[in-house]
């Protein structure tokens, strides 16, 4: 990968915070709102395969029971949405979301030729490829490949992690993940990277090294960016003290200033319960629970809730029938949560599962994943999905 | 511009092997590339010790994990044996890692490498993944041919692709699929009608609980079956030649070859080149390899210090470097998961992507802190994300602690040694010439002395080292 000297020297410019300045001085000037339109994605990934029939329990259905008779969720237990389910104990803010409109549920979401590795799957979640095919780079990766060409600050997709999921890694631009902005910030401010990164800049060769000091020098200019943001409106709102709750204030935070990012993207885990899942899928349903509903209320007295939507996903469902361990094994399709203030259709988007037409002991999927993805492309992002996913796929009406 | 032999020499030390090791120093302008070349092909000629860390084949067919045995094993004792299967996992990565750093078979353990992404494969069986990286690092050097039907055979392979299930009247397709479009001829070769009637050939391909393979007629589709242009009542072999018959096979390997050993981007017609003759050869790999490492254009400046490192090019290249004791070795494994390549977990079975792929901030900005958190002992508390493929859902405490320290002890004396007739002012310059592949003669002395120790030549020496190494330039090879 060569680079042009005049391209490499733009990028290399970003090094310093300067280009920024005038942007941070206004913000902090006007100190002023964001105005609304300004729409982003969280995206919220519950690794490991989370039991989605214990998550929107069909409580009417005699085969949930009888498949699950130590597991299976009584009626009297679940969180009532309709006759014919309800939610997990612990997700009573989802259950105030329903009650509210701002919730929507899609059942039986997978793809065709599940596969039940826990990384194969999420890989296809990520890259958004067909189960044949083996991609390597992320349908947020490839939303920024389309949409930031040219872009200064590459903050547009920002993972709230150490590492950087497949998902946001595109052919030339990738995301960017941080734990939290401060820790960022300090290990980018280190002097000595600080100072080959700027010697460097007098001393363009045009060779492969280049591609690695135009990703630390957006990476230290990145850092200072988003660390400058996260202080501008800094969310006052209390989050549970986990790594999902302060992941989400971070966020809000991020959202309440005038950053650039469009999609957010964060992990709970592990939903891997081939043992005792009960105390599990409810500890992490709680953290669940609780941040989200923090995160949506902070938004709301922020006037932002219209302008995000906020999703979750996991890489399967789990196997219809319990195991002997109090637990259930890998199985394919899912169910997935939508909420956000500016949803069009509100409530069970589809039919429940049909426990009777089962796919070899799992729930089939009815519905592709990767149309969701067109439709939070299309319709909220406002991408070119087709370009995104490769190939044309019609978008739902939820949003 | 001509290249330096030494230049030269470390390119192909880096390319054919690991990078040089620190006794090496010393003689890297002493000799010419295609001397080293011999000596590095010799080294490698009598065989790899097989790794052993599954414990016997008793243990081996205890563990039987991958559902042959599941009806038979309490849940107790399942869980006791993918427990310590993983845990042998954990060490064959470990003790493959040490033959990488250590081996004086560089050019076999690094093919072997090679070939370990190419035949990529997850298996939670420790018992059978060493099976498999025995036959890698047996055949690394040998023939194509030979190494494609051991590995085909293997009960790692026959059961990640789902051949056990591949039945005669029910066939699966994935081995088939995956045989003809990662291991020989690649996409685009080949119809849907092709996989479906190889796969009837690979039918009865299965392996016993040990691991051996087995063919089972009463599973065997033995009708008549067309794959690629040729009729015959045709098993899995006949399949796998006529595979190898296809010259795209050849040209399919070498591509990949050229591109892993060679430069990202590709030389058409040195790859024709290349690949008529490693079909002639009757794919001969280490024909191959020498047409390739002895080569004049091999040693061109367009070739040098333009592959981004893989992590365990990385890891190795540093252990190679700055030789150490590693009290708590599994951290290893940590820095692999952080950055994205942890040996016998490739993401698929398409291998691992390499390139500009290994590099995003948060992985640049973890590389070029490694060397100072080895050496000075700093404590990190990066977090790898949970893996559930390995951790069955447990990860997440382990995960948890934070501020690891990797516990080294370095031996500093024998870069001390290599590097002791080097004048003071030159010694810069000169650790700069081997740690770097990429130009250093522009490299900026003034700014990198501030952050030397020049309180002793030793302090000045280590110091210079790993301030070289935490560079973009090092993350070059």
């Amino acid at each position: 990968m060569y680079f042009k000297r005049k391209e490499f020297i733009q990028l290399g410019s970003l090094a310093t915070a300067s280009v920024f300045m005038p942007q941070f001085l206004k913000a902090f000037e006007s100190g002023k709102l964001v105005p609304p339109g300004n729409k982003v994605t969280v995206i919220i990934q519950l690794s490991g395969g989370n039991d989605g029939l214990n998550t929107v329990i069909p409580y009417r259905n005699d085969l949930y029971f009888s498949n699950r008779p130590k597991l299976g969720i009584q009626k009297s237990a679940a969180l009532s949405l309709t006759d014919e389910a309800g939610l997990h104990p612990s997700l009573t803010a989802f259950k105030e979301f329903y009650d509210d409109g701002s919730l929507g549920i899609f059942n039986s979401v997978g793809y065709p030729n599940p596969d039940k590795s826990h990384f194969r799957s999420m890989d296809i979640w990520h890259t958004a490829s067909d189960s044949k095919d083996y991609w390597n780079t992320g349908w947020v990766g490839r939303y920024l490949d389309a949409q930031c060409k040219g872009c200064d600050k590459p903050t547009q997709a920002l993972e709230i992690d150490d590492v950087l999921s497949l998902a946001l890694k595109g052919d030339q631009i990738k995301g960017l993940a941080l734990e939290d902005p401060r820790r960022l910030y300090n290990t980018s401010q280190e002097k000595y990277f600080k100072e080959i990164l700027a010697q460097h800049k007098n001393d363009v060769h045009e060779q492969p090294v280049d591609y690695l000091y135009k990703t630390m020098a957006e990476t230290i200019s990145s850092a200072d960016y988003i660390f400058k943001q996260s202080k501008q409106r800094p969310s006052s709102e209390t989050y549970p003290n986990s790594d999902l709750g302060k992941g989400l204030k971070t966020i809000a935070s991020l959202i309440f200033s005038e950053i650039n990012t469009k999609v957010y993207y964060i992990s709970l885990g592990s939903f891997d319960t081939h043992i005792n899942q009960e105390a599990q899928q409810k500890r992490l349903f709680t953290d669940l629970n609780d941040s989200v509903k923090a995160f949506v209320k902070d938004l709301k007295s922020n006037n932002r809730f219209n302008d995000v939507l906020l999703f979750t996903f996991s890489e399967f469902g789990r196997r219809v029938a319990q195991n002997a361990s109090g637990g259930t094994d890998h199985g394919k399709a899912n169910s997935m949560f939508f909420v956000g203030g500016g949803l069009k259709q509100k409530g069970i988007y589809n039919p429940l599962p049909d426990l009777t037409n089962l796919d070899d002991g799992d729930v089939k999927f009815q519905l592709d994943f990767k149309q969701v993805y067109a439709t939070v492309l299309n319709k909220w992002l406002g991408a070119d999905a087709d370009l995104i996913l490769k190939q044309q796929i019609k978008p739902l009406d939820f949003i | 511009m001509s290249v330096p032999v030494q230049l030269k020499n470390q390119h192909l030390l880096w390319r054919a092997g690991f990078g040089p090791a620190v006794e090496q120093w010393n003689d890297l302008a002493k000799v010419s590339p295609s001397k080293l070349y011999e000596a590095l092909e010799k080294a490698s000629r009598k065989g790899p010790m097989p790794l052993k860390v599954a414990d016997n084949v008793v243990e081996g067919l205890m563990n039987g994990i991958d559902g042959v045995r599941r009806t038979e094993m309490s849940k107790e004792e399942k869980q006791q044996m993918q427990k310590k299967s993983r845990e042998e996992i954990r060490n064959l990565n470990l003790e493959w890692l040490d033959e990488m750093v250590n081996s004086e078979q560089q050019l076999r353990e690094k093919l072997a490498f090679f070939w370990h992404g190419h035949f990529a494969c997850r298996n939670l069986n420790s018992f059978y993944q060493q099976d498999l990286i025995n036959i890698i690092r047996k055949n690394a050097l040998g023939n194509f041919g030979t190494m494609l039907k051991e590995v085909s055979r293997s009960a790692a392979m026959l059961a990640f692709l789902n051949n056990q299930q591949n039945r005669k009247q029910k066939p699966n397709e994935n081995f088939a699929r995956e045989v003809m479009e990662l291991f020989t001829m690649g996409r685009g070769n080949y119809t849907e009608k092709d996989i479906k009637e190889a796969a009837r050939a690979f039918t009865g391909w299965q392996f016993k609980i040990n691991g051996e393979f087995i063919f089972r007629p009463n599973l065997h589709d033995d009708g008549v079956k067309t794959v690629l242009n040729k009729t015959g009542n045709f098993d899995g072999d006949d399949v796998l030649d006529i595979l190898l018959e296809q010259k795209q096979t050849a040209t399919y390997i070498t591509t990949k070859l050229y591109r892993f050993f060679v430069n990202d981007e590709v030389d058409k017609e040195k790859v024709k080149w290349l690949a008529d003759r490693f079909y002639k050869s009757g794919y001969e790999i280490s024909a191959l390899l020498k047409d390739i490492f002895t080569s004049d254009w091999f040693y061109e400046q367009k070739n040098i210090g333009t592959r981004v490192k893989s992590p365990v090019d990385l890891l190795v290249g540093i252990r190679r470097a700055m030789p150490m004791q590693i009290e708590n070795e599994e951290t290893q494994l940590y820095l692999q998961k952080i950055l994205g390549q942890i040996l016998f977990y490739p993401p698929n079975v398409a291998g691992w992507p390499g390139g500009f792929n290994w590099i995003d901030s948060s992985s640049l900005m973890f590389r070029l802190r490694i060397p100072q958190l080895v050496a000075f002992k700093e404590a990190f508390n990066i977090r790898a994300k949970s893996d559930d493929d390995q951790d069955m859902g447990r990860m997440q405490a382990a995960n948890k602690t934070g501020g690891r320290i990797i516990q080294t002890t370095i031996r500093w004396e024998p870069a001390m040694k290599e590097l002791e007739k080097v004048p003071r002012e030159n010694l810069l310059s000169s650790i700069a010439a081997i740690i770097w592949q990429t130009d250093s003669s522009k490299m900026n002395k003034v700014m990198l002395e501030k952050f030397t120790d020049a309180s002793s030549r030793e302090r000045y020496v280590q110091t210079a080292i790993i301030q070289l190494m935490c560079t973009p330039e090092y993350q070059m090879c």
